[in-house]
């Protein structure tokens, strides 16, 4: 019998080092867009970036493990700070953005924005 | 409750502190400066017990595997029971060789020590004093020169800058710990474009790295830009532009916010920096100087398309008054 786990879109993607190139590309998108820069400056740059990373790792099925009572946890001060549905559509649009520019396939990109749309409750608190 | 063992005595830590605001609070001295892990003049060594992660951050791994670690940021969890002694171990003695100036507010400082320190240039040091007084200083010299050349901005009532503006001596005796930070150049990629930017002393190790790059042979674009609110805050300028005329690969930009002239651009660095260097995309750059301008030409820079890891930077973190907890300092 063949049972052939289905590789993660991550490990499709070409795993860590993948991660490290999009982090930054994704990263800068995030910075540059005024409507939600403000919950991402941090003074500590590399420690944001590791954060991106750990969500991009999560978006495409990779090894890092949240719980829906993590991300609620985690963007609870977030959500204080007036974090709403369209923020969310704003991170989710440079996410779908990012995996354009780096050649990422439609339907690859689908399952990443599915993932994606699966934590808006816990994100946004609901 | 954690607590805290230093030469036989326990201290108890209330909730979230660190171990430098616990042990200061109870009357023990430990030099510090930044109190923000920034300068790591309150580098102390867990002889029994873990700190956290977070204490070792930006620490050599030499170090972080014989427990070193900062004591501003270690926050031990409850029940941590930590032994801990200074980092006297790790300080060399030196000797001030020669004070002089190079500007109204720019003193230059040249060190030898007792025994040779490995760095490279661009790095930084802790300047303890006998007294335990410590603050952070950019290593402007190379290693193969005699002594250790450091670029002190006097800071009105400053207590490390006003002593050695004042009453320094030639021969009086001091101890260096370091060195330490990631501001110095890598040998390997002689074409990439360098980038240097600093305000004020933030010149200290770019004149360093930017000697080591020129020395290794460097042959790619080194753009060095120094920016000063007035003219009279830029110094080695001659030296600059004479380093910039033997090197055509060199470029001197020095810039104010007031009182430009032919030789001297007026505006701010990232204006600067943006006129000349549109698309520093695949450059290695270098950040020195004021926090807040550091940290917002960094960001800056990585929306122009520079890589995190081609970006280093030193921010020249003041020293924050003991007596201030670190955590209300608001230095991060
Ligand atoms: C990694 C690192 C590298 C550094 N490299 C250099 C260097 O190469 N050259 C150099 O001149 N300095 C450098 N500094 C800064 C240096 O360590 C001292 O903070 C500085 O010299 C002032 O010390 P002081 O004892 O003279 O003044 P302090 O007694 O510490 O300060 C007196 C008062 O002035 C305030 N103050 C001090 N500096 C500032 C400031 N910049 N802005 C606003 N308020 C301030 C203090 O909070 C205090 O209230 C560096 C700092 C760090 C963290
Ligand atoms: C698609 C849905 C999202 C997922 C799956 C997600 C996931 C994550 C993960 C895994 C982390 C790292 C947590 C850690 O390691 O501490 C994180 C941190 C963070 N997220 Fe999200 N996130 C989402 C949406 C958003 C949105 C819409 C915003 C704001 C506009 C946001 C802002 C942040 C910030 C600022 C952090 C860092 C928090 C800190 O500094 O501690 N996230 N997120
Ligand atoms: S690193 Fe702890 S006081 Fe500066």
């Amino acid at each position: 019998m063949s049972v052939m786990a289905e590789k993660s879109v991550y490990e499709q993607l070409g795993g860590e080092p993948a991660m490290a190139a999009a982090v930054e590309v994704f990263y800068r998108k995030v910075l540059a867009d005024e409507h939600i820069s403000h919950f991402f400056e941090d003074v500590d740059m590399e420690r944001q970036a590791a954060k991106q990373k750990a969500f991009l790792t999560m978006v495409t099925g990779g090894p890092v493990h949240y719980s829906g009572k993590d991300m609620r946890a985690g963007h609870a001060p977030l959500v204080k700070r007036g974090l709403n549905d369209s923020h969310f559509d704003a991170v989710a649009g440079h996410l779908k953005a990012t995996l354009e520019e780096l050649g990422v396939a439609a339907p690859l990109v689908a399952k990443v924005m599915t993932i994606a749309e699966s934590a808006r409750a816990d994100v946004l608190g609901r | 409750m954690a607590k805290v063992k230093h030469e036989s005595d326990w201290y108890p830590l209330e909730s979230g502190e660190s171990v430098l605001d616990a042990l200061l609070r109870q009357g023990v001295s430990i030099p510090n400066a930044c109190r923000a892990g920034a300068c790591q003049s309150c580098l102390m060594r867990a002889v029994a017990g873990t700190v956290p992660e977070a204490a070792q951050v930006g620490l050599k791994d030499t170090l972080r595997a014989q427990g070193y670690f900062l004591a501003c940021a270690c926050r031990p969890p409850e029940g941590t029971q930590l032994e801990v002694t200074g980092a006297e171990a790790l300080r060399i003695p030196a000797r001030i060789q020669a004070l002089s100036s190079l500007s109204t507010s720019v003193l230059r400082v040249r060190l030898v020590t007792d025994s040779p320190l490995a760095y490279h240039a661009g790095q930084y040091i802790s300047l303890v004093r006998e007294d335990g007084l410590a603050r952070s200083y950019s290593l402007a010299s190379l290693p193969h020169e005699d002594a250790l050349e450091l670029h002190v901005r006097l800071q009105p009532g400053g207590a490390m800058s006003g002593w050695l503006a004042q009453d320094a001596r030639p021969g009086d005796r001091l101890q260096v710990q370091g060195p330490a930070g990631s501001c110095f150049y890598v040998p390997g990629r002689p074409e990439q474009p360098l980038l240097l930017a600093g305000t004020g002393t933030g010149l200290a190790p770019l004149y360093g790295i930017v000697r080591d790059a020129l020395a290794a042979g460097h042959s790619g674009p080194i753009w060095l830009f120094h920016g000063a609110r007035t003219p009279e805050g830029l110094y080695l300028t001659s030296e600059l532009r004479a380093l910039a005329e033997q090197h055509p690969q060199f470029r001197y930009r020095p810039g104010v916010l007031e009182g430009g002239s032919r030789d001297v651009a007026e505006g701010a660095l990232d204006v600067l920096i943006r006129a000349e260097c549109p698309k520093p995309l695949g450059w290695r750059a270098w950040l020195c100087g004021d926090g807040p301008l550091v940290l917002s030409l960094r960001k800056k820079l990585f929306l122009a398309g520079l890589s995190l890891k081609d970006l280093h930077t030193d921010a020249f973190l003041p020293s924050v008054p003991t007596g201030q907890r670190s955590s209300d300092a608001g230095a991060r």
